[in-house]
C-alpha cells in the first residue's frame, strides 16, 4: 500500500485482488465511502435500469508532465514521460483512452506542445486533455493549448463526452485567473455545465477531470478553485462523482458526501506535501528517490466489484 | 542634447507656467535627476517585498527566482508581464501618483502593490 493511500476496508480489498494482481509493483486503493450501493454495477445491471448501460472498462490518468522543464528537480521531464509512455504499453489490459490533466508543457510553447504530442501519440490510444496554467501562460492566455487540443472544446477549453455509460465532464480552472483567488471556473462555464448535466438520469456515473483541485487543498498555496461550490452544487444529485485533477504533483483524497476527490503524481516532478514548505514548486529529491514519486493511474470501472477502482503506478 | 538649451530657451514662458503643475515631468529636470531604479524580487511565490513605495518616475524590476514561471500583472492590467521563467525580469516605470496592485496571473493568490506618491 502506499503511505498516501486511504484506509481501505479487508473485504473491498480482496474483491480488488484480482485487479490487483496485473499492477505489479503498483499501489492499490479504491474508492470507497463516497460511492453508493444506488450505482452498484449489479444493482444496476439486474435492476434493468438506465446504468445497465455501464459496461466494464479501463481508463488512464496521466498528469503535469511539464515538457519543457529542465532544473534539478528533473532534468529530464520527456525522459519521465517517456518511461510513463512504456508503463502504459506494459499494461496487460489497455485502456480505452487516457485523460490529461494538464501542464501538458511547462511554458505553452509550440515546441512543447508538439514535443509532448509525440511522445504520447506513440500510444495510439485517445487523449482527452485539460489545460493547466502553464499551458496558458502565453501571450494569448491559451491559444497555443487551443491549437494544439481545442478542437471540439468550448469556451476557454471544456467539453464532455460519454462512454459505456459513464458520463465524463472535462472542465478548464485555469483561465481569467483573479487577483487574490485559487482557480476559477468562471460563470460561462458554469452555465454550460449546469445545463450539461441537465438531461442526465442521476444513476449516471460521472466523472469529472480538470486541473487545480475542485476541493480546497491548501489555500495558502492556491490549492483550490474560488467557485468549485457552484459546479458541486450541480453535481450532489448523482449517486457517484469522481473528480481526478492534477496540479499538486502527490496523491490526495477526499470523499464529501457522493463525491470523491483524487489528485495524481506528476510524471515530471514532485511537490512539496501542503504547508510542508516555505511555497510550492518543485521538489528536488535524490535521482534514485525520484521516481517512487512520479507515476500514471489506472481506472477501472470493475463489474460486480466497486463501481471504480484506481490504481496507483510509480515510474520506479 | 547640445540643442536643448535653445529650445528651452524658446519654450521658456511656457516652462515657467507649466512648472508647478508637472513637477517632475519636465524634460529638463527629469535629466538633471539620477534615474531611479527599484527591485522587486519573486521568490518562494511571493513579491518581495509585497508593497513598496516609490517616487513618480521610478523604474520598478521584478527578478523571478523560482523554478516555476511567474507573472506581474496589474489587477486593472495597466501593466502586465510575459511570464518570466527563471532569472526572468520585467521593469515598468511609474510615472503618475497612486496605488497600482498587482498579482501573479498564474498563482493568483500571490499579490502585490507599488505605491508611487512624490
Amino acid at each position: 500500500m502506499d503511505p498516501h493511500d486511504h484506509p481501505d476496508s479487508l473485504d473491498r480489498r480482496a474483491a480488488l485482488s484480482r485487479c490487483a494482481g496485473w499492477a505489479g509493483t503498483a499501489a492499490l486503493y479504491t474508492v470507497g465511502g463516497g460511492v453508493t450501493s444506488s450505482i452498484s454495477l449489479d444493482t444496476a445491471l439486474a435492476a434493468g435500469s438506465a446504468t445497465a448501460a455501464v459496461r466494464p472498462f479501463t481508463f488512464l490518468q496521466i498528469s503535469d508532465t511539464h515538457i519543457g522543464f529542465d532544473k534539478a528537480a528533473n532534468p529530464d521531464t520527456r525522459g519521465t514521460a517517456l518511461r510513463a509512455v512504456e508503463r502504459i504499453r506494459a499494461l496487460p489490459h489497455r485502456p480505452d483512452f487516457i485523460l490529461h490533466t494538464g501542464d501538458i508543457t511547462h511554458l505553452s510553447r509550440d515546441d512543447q506542445f508538439d514535443d509532448a504530442k509525440q511522445i504520447l501519440s506513440g500510444l495510439g490510444t485517445p487523449i482527452f486533455y485539460v489545460p493547466g496554467e502553464h499551458d496558458f501562460l502565453d501571450e494569448g492566455q491559451g491559444k497555443a493549448f487551443l491549437a494544439h487540443h481545442g478542437k471540439g472544446m468550448l469556451g476557454t477549453g471544456w467539453y464532455s463526452f460519454d462512454h459505456k455509460g459513464v458520463h465524463f465532464v472535462a472542465l478548464n480552472n485555469v483561465a481569467d485567473l483573479q487577483p487574490g483567488g485559487m482557480a476559477h471556473i468562471g460563470d460561462a462555464q458554469l452555465a454550460w455545465l449546469k445545463q450539461d448535466l441537465a438531461g442526465l438520469s442521476s444513476s449516471t456515473p460521472v466523472v469529472v477531470f480538470g486541473h487545480i483541485p475542485l476541493w480546497t487543498v491548501y489555500e495558502d498555496w492556491g490549492w483550490g478553485t474560488d467557485d468549485a461550490a457552484q459546479a458541486l452544487s450541480f453535481l450532489r444529485r448523482f449517486g457517484s462523482v469522481t473528480v481526478l485533477n492534477g496540479h499538486i504533483h502527490q496523491i490526495l483524497h477526499k470523499v464529501e458526501g457522493n463525491v470523491v476527490f483524487h489528485s495524481a503524481r506528476s510524471t515530471a516532478y514532485p511537490q512539496p506535501t501542503p504547508g510542508a514548505a516555505a511555497s510550492p514548486g518543485p521538489l528536488k529529491v535524490p535521482a534514485e528517490q525520484l521516481p517512487t514519486m512520479l507515476g500514471i493511474r489506472t481506472a477501472d470501472f470493475v463489474r460486480g466489484s466497486a463501481p471504480i477502482a484506481l490504481i496507483e503506478q510509480t515510474l520506479a | 542634447m547640445a540643442l536643448l538649451p535653445a529650445a528651452l530657451r524658446r519654450l521658456a514662458p511656457l516652462l515657467a507656467l507649466a512648472a508647478p503643475v508637472l513637477g517632475g515631468a519636465i524634460p529638463g529636470t527629469v535629466a538633471a535627476a539620477p534615474a531611479k531604479v527599484v527591485t522587486v524580487s519573486i521568490r518562494s511565490f511571493a513579491f518581495t517585498a509585497q508593497v513598496i513605495t516609490v517616487a513618480p518616475g521610478t523604474t520598478v524590476t521584478w527578478t523571478n527566482m523560482d523554478e516555476d514561471p511567474h507573472t506581474v500583472t496589474a489587477n486593472d492590467k495597466s501593466f502586465h508581464s510575459p511570464a518570466l521563467d527563471t532569472g526572468g525580469k520585467f521593469s515598468f516605470t511609474f510615472t503618475r501618483p497612486g496605488e497600482f496592485a498587482y498579482f501573479c496571473s498564474l498563482h493568483p493568490h500571490m499579490t502585490g502593490k507599488v505605491i508611487v506618491k512624490g
